[in-house]
């Protein structure tokens, strides 16, 4: 049984198909990838494993138990975490505190504890922040710990919005384009980043990407979307040698 | 039957001018994505005006059929300068400020307008009556089936609902036929695109404070009429025009007149028909309606739903 | 300096919890002989400004909870405000001639604790059904339901054999409230809203206002802090009304409507939205200045209100903006 396990799933908006039979299995240290012309459905495949919309037939098994439908804070208390295309952090709060926020599920004393600023409360505050802090040197953001996260540069925030989403611990990480906009270096370094994340965290990552050859060289796996349904699987090979593949994506959009 | 016959002639006629009202929030709101929380206190003002105004024509001893339109033309005029101040001076410098700025400010210059008006030195807290310009009496009775008493439309209802179609017809060449309208409804799906497509959008926005304010302002002389001039007279029909506007669906011109006269209409008929103690709860009926409404369907009866896109 | 390392050392050298906690017992503690110096020999004007000032701020930091922290544009607190000095209005009007003496204090403690919580349950019931409705939308909501409490509050002249007095006011309420109750509350608001949300368990506040969407994908239940936040900032509005009720004697609806809940909000905003220091110094201020500004009593609210138009159109972040006089680093923001 896989870790995460997705069974034709699909979704209309007002009789608008935008997604049907999508089928899909990621384990413990995958890395594989969702990839698609614009408009294929990629984000929509996200947001219903991520519980920002219902899905209308299939069905979404984290450790073989079904979490479609269920709101976006239960799904990421399972154990998923995702970032978004268009980067949503926590803008005005600290670098620190984005991640701090992460570990809000672990934290165990209740409001009394917070009120009277008890002993477990004071232990479990310099611990997280411990945490926090070694989870930021892994992503290289440890100078800048107290600068709002407003103030990063484009790739600072897209990699403290993954450090971030690993602060909750989670089994699966969903990483909505998470290269996009970076420099050809940055890139390298980010997919490089990527990879030294699924090792060190041993997480399941997926992964959706516009650049082919970023996805081709780290991606075990993928998964190919045009108009909601799914074209091709299999590895980047395979995919590439695809003739459905090079015609929705290659030969009629711009790579 | 004849009750509700009367009723519904006189809710009409309070309806028209909820509705003149609504157009003015739905319109900025349209424009702006702003609650004009001082729109109810331009109207206000329009009525002080009129007191101005009558006062003065007065002492002239003119006769009606003069007083009366220099009288709207000029709350209407000084109206529409205040709009235009008012989003000149406090909102257009906030335009790329979140929305909640632009909404405290706006309560702001409403509790200004309050203010300033309160104070004795400008017109004071007691409220005024309107010199006798123009006497209210009926002008239509329509005999109902066997009742003894018609139901009497009086020449203030006429005019009330004979200016707010008017108005609302004016409107609808404006929008839908004139340069300067698909300019507006350009800026209203769209701020930054329609500046790319070269239309000013200052001068739009502007005039749809303009517009606003002077369509408030015709509301205000027509209840310094029907009932009284005072500074604080914006607060509660300014309300009840927003949750008109609400109701009709923000945004829309259609949807502000529909939800106005609908407003009018509810209300007069719990006036009509709740048992007199419990009049003033027909106050908190507005708000009760408008909770009712953003949380069944925020998008009011005419208006458009919208997604937030993740 | 390296920012790890002064994160590191973050709290060497910080006072330790209990001490901290000994420190607000004993300034609580402090206020009673203060509090009996001060009916003594301050003149019971400036007494009366002093308690003001007070509830002020009780009123502010408990609407920067909802409005500067949580991000919910809140226009009732009045209405919340109203509940609990009706509570504890009608009550203590009720049965002035059974309490006395030693009976008062844990009476009055009885009776604010509960002005707070029915003050919290219509925080409840109006934060349930508000959750859908974000910005503007909610603020004109949350309007409307301060509206409608103090349309009701005029319509009832008394519930049972309790006085309400409707339209005409609720009048002869015994004045209990003296400095040692109002400042212990005060002290009370500050220390739990800002333990609160300079926390571990409280970050999620901030989270909710920065980004819901992200919020709820880090696993924060959304809807459970934007409740908690109505209903906490709700409670002490509610105290805040007691302690109102019982300073003046007096109890009129049209006190707690809309522009109420507005002078409330210019608060919160002059004194910076999210900044618990910032929203106690604006209290103070705007309730010390007026008090000066008697002699132009009647230009007080257009330069109330030319106040906020000048502040939003300069300094729109308020005073201290996000920050706070005191907690440093360690805080949520930066």
């Amino acid at each position: 049984m896989a870790l995460l396990e997705i069974k034709n799933l699909g979704i209309e908006f007002r009789g608008l198909r935008a997604l049907s039979g999508f089928n899909f299995a990621l384990d413990q240290g995958e890395l594989v990838g969702l990839i698609g012309p614009n408009g294929a459905g990629k984000t929509t495949v996200f947001n219903i494993v991520t519980g920002v919309y219902r899905p209308t037939a299939g069905d979404v098994l984290l450790d073989g138990k079904s979490i479609a439908g269920m709101k976006p804070f239960r799904v990421n208390r399972r154990g998923i975490a995702r970032t978004f295309q268009n980067i949503r952090l926590f803008g005005g709060l600290s670098v620190l505190d984005n991640v701090l926020i992460g570990f809000n599920q672990s934290v165990a004393h209740g409001f009394l504890g917070t009120l009277v600023r008890s002993r477990r409360q004071q232990m479990e505050e310099r611990l997280h922040e411990e945490e926090a802090i070694e989870l930021l040197r892994t992503f290289d953001l440890v100078d800048r710990l107290h600068d709002s996260a407003r103030t990063l540069a484009y790739g600072p925030q897209r990699r403290l919005e993954i450090a971030r989403a690993l602060a909750t611990r989670p089994k699966v990480l969903m990483l909505d384009e998470p290269a996009a906009g970076m420099n050809p270096q940055e890139k390298m370094d980010l997919m490089e980043l990527i990879g030294a994340v699924r090792r060190k965290f041993n997480v399941g990552i997926w992964l959706i990407e516009h650049d082919m050859k970023l996805v081709m060289s780290v991606c075990q796996r993928m998964t190919v979307l045009d108009h909601g349904e799914t074209i091709s699987v299999g590895t980047p090979q395979q995919v590439q040698d695809d003739p459905k593949v090079i015609e929705a994506y290659l030969g009629k959009a711009e790579v | 039957m004849h009750d509700f016959l009367q009723q519904l002639v006189n809710g009409l006629s309070v309806g028209a001018v909820y509705a003149l009202i609504a157009l003015g929030y739905t319109m900025v709101y349209g424009v702006l994505r702003l609650i004009n929380f001082a729109h109810g206190d331009v109207y206000m003002v329009g009525a002080v005006i009129a007191y101005e105004l009558a006062v003065k024509l007065a002492g002239l001893n003119s006769p009606v059929w003069v007083a009366l339109p220099i009288i709207f033309l000029g709350a209407m005029v000084g109206c529409g300068a205040l709009g235009f101040t008012i989003e000149y001076l406090c909102y257009r410098p906030l335009r790329h400020r979140p929305r909640l700025v632009s909404l405290i400010t706006a309560i702001g210059v409403s509790l200004l307008l309050e203010n300033l008006f309160q104070n004795r030195r400008i017109f004071g807290a007691t409220p005024r009556n309107l010199p006798e310009l123009l006497v209210i009496r009926p002008v239509l009775s329509i005999a109902v089936g066997a009742s003894h008493s018609p139901v009497i439309v009086t020449n203030l209802d006429l005019i009330s609902m004979g200016l707010c179609i008017a108005m609302m017809l004016g409107l609808s060449w404006f929008v839908l036929k004139t340069k300067m309208g698909l300019a507006l409804r350009a800026v209203s799906f769209r701020v930054d695109t329609a500046s790319l497509m070269g239309i000013n959008t200052n001068r739009v926005i502007s005039m749809t404070f303009v517009l606003g304010s002077a369509l408030a302002a015709v509301a205000g002389v027509v209840d310094a009429m029907r009932y009284q001039v005072d500074p604080l007279m914006g607060l509660i029909p300014g309300i009840k025009a927003f949750v008109a506007a609400v109701l009709g669906g923000i945004g829309s011109i259609p949807g502000a007149l529909l939800g106005g006269f609908l407003m009018g209409l509810v209300e007069t008929l719990l006036k009509g028909y709740l048992p007199a103690q419990y009049n003033n709860y027909s106050n908190a009926a507005a708000f009760v309606v408008l909770i009712l409404i953003l949380l069944v369907r925020p998008s009011g009866l005419l208006g458009k739903t919208t997604v937030e896109k993740v | 300096m390296d920012q790890a390392a002064s994160a590191t050392m973050l709290h060497r050298g910080e006072v330790p919890a209990w001490a901290v906690n000994l420190g607000v017992g004993i300034v609580i503690a402090a206020l009673i002989p203060v509090s009996i110096s001060f009916d003594k020999y301050i003149d019971n004007y400036v007494l009366d400004v002093l308690i003001r000032i007070g509830v002020a701020i009780i009123l502010a930091v408990s609407l920067n909870l909802i409005n500067g922290i949580t991000g919910q544009f809140s226009l009732g607190h009045a209405g919340f405000m109203a509940l609990g000095a009706y509570t504890g209005g009608v009550l203590l009007k009720h049965y002035q001639h059974q309490i006395h003496g030693a009976l008062l204090p844990p009476v009055f403690i009885g009776v604010t604790i509960l002005g707070g919580l029915v003050a919290a349950i219509a925080g409840l019931i109006v934060g349930i059904p508000t959750l859908r409705l974000r910005g503007d939308y909610l603020a004109i909501a949350t309007l409307g339901f301060g509206e409608i409490i103090t349309v009701v509050l005029n319509q009832i002249e008394s519930i049972g054999k309790f006085e309400v007095g409707g339209s005409a006011g609720l009048h002869n309420i015994p004045h209990v409230t003296n400095f040692f109750w109002t400042y212990a509350w005060v002290v009370i608001c500050v220390v739990v809203i800002a333990r609160l949300v300079y926390s571990a368990k409280g970050k999620p506040f901030f989270a909710v206002r920065e980004d819901e969407i992200a919020a709820a994908a880090m696993g924060i239940d959304t809807t459970y802090y934007k409740v908690a936040a109505f209903v906490i900032g709700a409670f002490f509005a509610g105290v805040a009304g007691v302690l109102s009720a019982t300073l003046s004697g007096n109890l009129d609806p049209g006190d707690f409507n809309f522009v109420k809940s507005i002078v409330i909000v210019v608060m919160v905003v002059l004194g910076g939205s999210g900044s618990i220091t910032g929203s106690v110094l604006a209290a103070i201020l705007l309730t010390y200045l007026p008090e000066q500004l008697r002699a132009f009593e009647d230009w007080r609210l257009v330069i109330y209100a030319l106040l906020l138009i000048v502040m939003m159109l300069v300094r729109p972040e308020g005073l201290l903006g996000n920050r706070e006089l005191w907690w440093k680093r360690k805080t949520a923001m930066v």
